[in-house]
């Protein structure tokens, strides 16, 4: 078995034993979003107005929770450093974890989100628009993280951190994810947001590899 | 081409650069700010539309250039850290922060004062205004990245990172919030063919601005200065200089 | 030429006096923060410096004494 796919099956394998930390990201994302409706009134015209904010807010929120994760606990049993050593590449290893990251925590997300659409009265083309802006936005928003959680990953105290070194990284990606929704319910294409929403993810990922190659070394030292 | 650049990689020879430079940029900025902000306040003519709160102007929108050059600087400052791994240039990025960050705050904080009489509220949804907060969160970012690590090397490369990650962004972020909401007035000088802007208010703007730059300059040098001292305390040549400081104390 | 007639004038600014003080109040307020910040810094690291220094001197000091006296 070549390296590669033997860390992605130790990924999958290690993720499926600790269940609670899957699940519990996917509880406070829909946790968020039953808040709005208690918060704003149930008037479904209002629901329908803010939904495609509220989804995306929470889901990024949600995301920063389980970001962590993503590089932590290899990171104290020294796994990264073993990672390092080996002759695979680094950056293809490393790329490879957050690809399983993804799997793991914005698939189930992305599947979810048709109940949270009803909840929220969202309109079928709004909840197509939905699907494909967390379809391409949210490998974004893997990419990015890793980026921040390679740098804090060596600190005791990152959670706060890194939210405040990704959320700002997030709004282009909020903005245009939510204007394509929006226009979705106006019966407008959105395309362009759509196509926008795809250059970005395809710049992040020419970049972001070195970015999270050297990011991870600054903490390996 | 770089070779007269290099020895000024060392913190001895850049912390005498420091020293050499903040008389001029120090004299340029106390000398500008005053003859430009009272030209501004006294002597330029009141605009047509806006009366006399446009003298917000004077200081709005030299702090708010300002803010962006400086984040470019600092992320040039990183850029030249990680690719020569130059510890001065990490130093340089963290003397540059908090003055990018002031100007930031500068920026956004005359620009509510300047949209209460104008818009008729203290902080509306507007595109610039939006980047420019999103500006002072990434400056934020930089600085408390920096604070966190204990070794100030790493520290400094992987506030580096986010620094240029951020100088990446900081184009996406403003068209992203610009074709999102616009209601801001459209660039006073960047059109410098033809400005928008009549030449004697222009004079006291570009003035202004000059001094708001050598302010920046001032107190990045001096903040560099301070950050080579602290990262170089057990370096024979500050001995040196704290036997000089000591010297001339006594003889004061 | 002066903009403005009498001293009263110019502090109301056309009616928009208290946004006009209060930003270039608030802009030089802080920058002068800032300057007072920078230069504490100074002081705190060249004081820093010296209390290293003292602490080299006295380490070298206590290590002179003690050669001496296993010496003796």
């Amino acid at each position: 078995m070549s390296p590669y796919a033997a860390l992605l099956k130790r990924e999958m394998t290690l993720a499926f034993r600790q269940k609670s930390e899957l699940i519990q990201p996917l509880v406070f994302f829909v946790l968020v979003i039953t808040l709005f409706p208690l918060g704003v009134g149930p008037s479904p015209d209002i629901l329908q107005r803010i939904g495609p904010g509220v989804i995306w807010v929470a889901a990024i929120l949600s995301s920063l929770l389980g970001m962590e994760r993503l590089f932590r606990d290899d990171f104290q049993h020294g796994w990264l450093e073993q990672l390092a050593l080996s002759d695979a590449s680094m950056t293809g290893l490393l790329m490879l974890k957050v690809l399983s990251h993804w799997l793991v925590s914005f698939v189930p997300l992305v599947i979810i989100s048709p109940l949270l659409a009803l909840l929220l009265n969202l309109t079928e083309p709004m909840y197509w628009a939905l699907m494909a802006t967390l379809a391409l936005g949210t490998p974004l928003v893997s990419l990015v993280g890793a980026i921040a959680v390679g740098l804090t990953v060596g600190l005791n105290r990152g959670g706060v951190l890194l939210a405040l070194l990704l959320i700002p990284l997030f709004i282009p990606l909020l903005i245009f994810a939510t204007s394509a929704i929006e226009s979705a319910a106006m019966q407008l294409p959105y395309g362009p947001q759509i196509a926008i929403i795809a250059a970005l993810l395809l710049t992040t990922l020419a970049l972001s590899p070195f970015a999270i190659n050297y990011a991870v070394k600054v903490s390996l030292h | 081409m770089w070779k007269w650049l290099h020895p000024y990689a060392k913190p001895e020879r850049a912390y005498q650069l420091c020293h050499t430079l903040l008389p001029w940029f120090a004299t340029v900025a106390v000398v500008s700010l005053i003859i430009g902000t009272v030209w501004g306040l006294v002597f330029a003519p009141a605009d047509y539309q806006q009366g006399d709160s446009f003298r917000i102007i004077y200081i709005h929108v030299p702090s708010a250039i300002l803010s962006m050059g400086a984040y470019v600087a600092m992320a040039i400052a990183a850029a030249v850290g990680m690719i020569w791994q130059w510890r001065t240039a990490y130093m340089t990025m963290i003397a540059i922060a908090p003055v990018g960050a002031v100007m930031t705050f500068i920026a956004l904080f005359t620009g509510a004062a300047w949209g209460k009489p104008m818009w008729g509220a203290w902080w509306v949804w507007d595109a610039r205004l939006t980047s420019e907060l999103i500006l002072l969160f990434l400056y934020l970012g930089v600085m408390a990245l920096y604070a966190a690590f204990d070794d100030k090397l790493q520290a400094g490369k992987a506030a580096g990172v986010m620094a240029v990650v951020g100088v990446v962004n900081v184009p996406i972020i403003h068209y992203s919030v610009e074709w999102w909401n616009t209601l801001h007035q459209g660039a006073t000088i960047s059109k410098f063919g033809k400005p928008s802007i009549a030449p004697e208010m222009l004079w006291p703007l570009l003035i202004n601005l000059l001094g708001f730059a050598a302010f920046v300059g001032a107190i990045s040098l001096m903040r560099l200065r301070n950050e080579i001292v602290q990262r170089e305390l057990h370096r024979p040549w500050v001995a040196d200089l704290v036997a000089n400081s000591n010297a001339r104390a006594e003889k004061e | 030429m002066m903009r403005f007639d009498s001293f009263s004038e110019f502090v109301a600014m056309g009616g928009y006096g208290f946004f006009v003080w209060l930003s270039f109040g608030v802009t030089f307020v802080v920058m002068l923060l800032l300057v007072v910040d920078s230069f504490y810094g100074q002081r705190r690291v060249l004081q820093k410096a010296k209390q290293e220094i003292e602490r080299k001197q006295r380490i070298l000091a206590a290590r002179r004494a003690a050669a001496k006296e296993s010496q003796a």
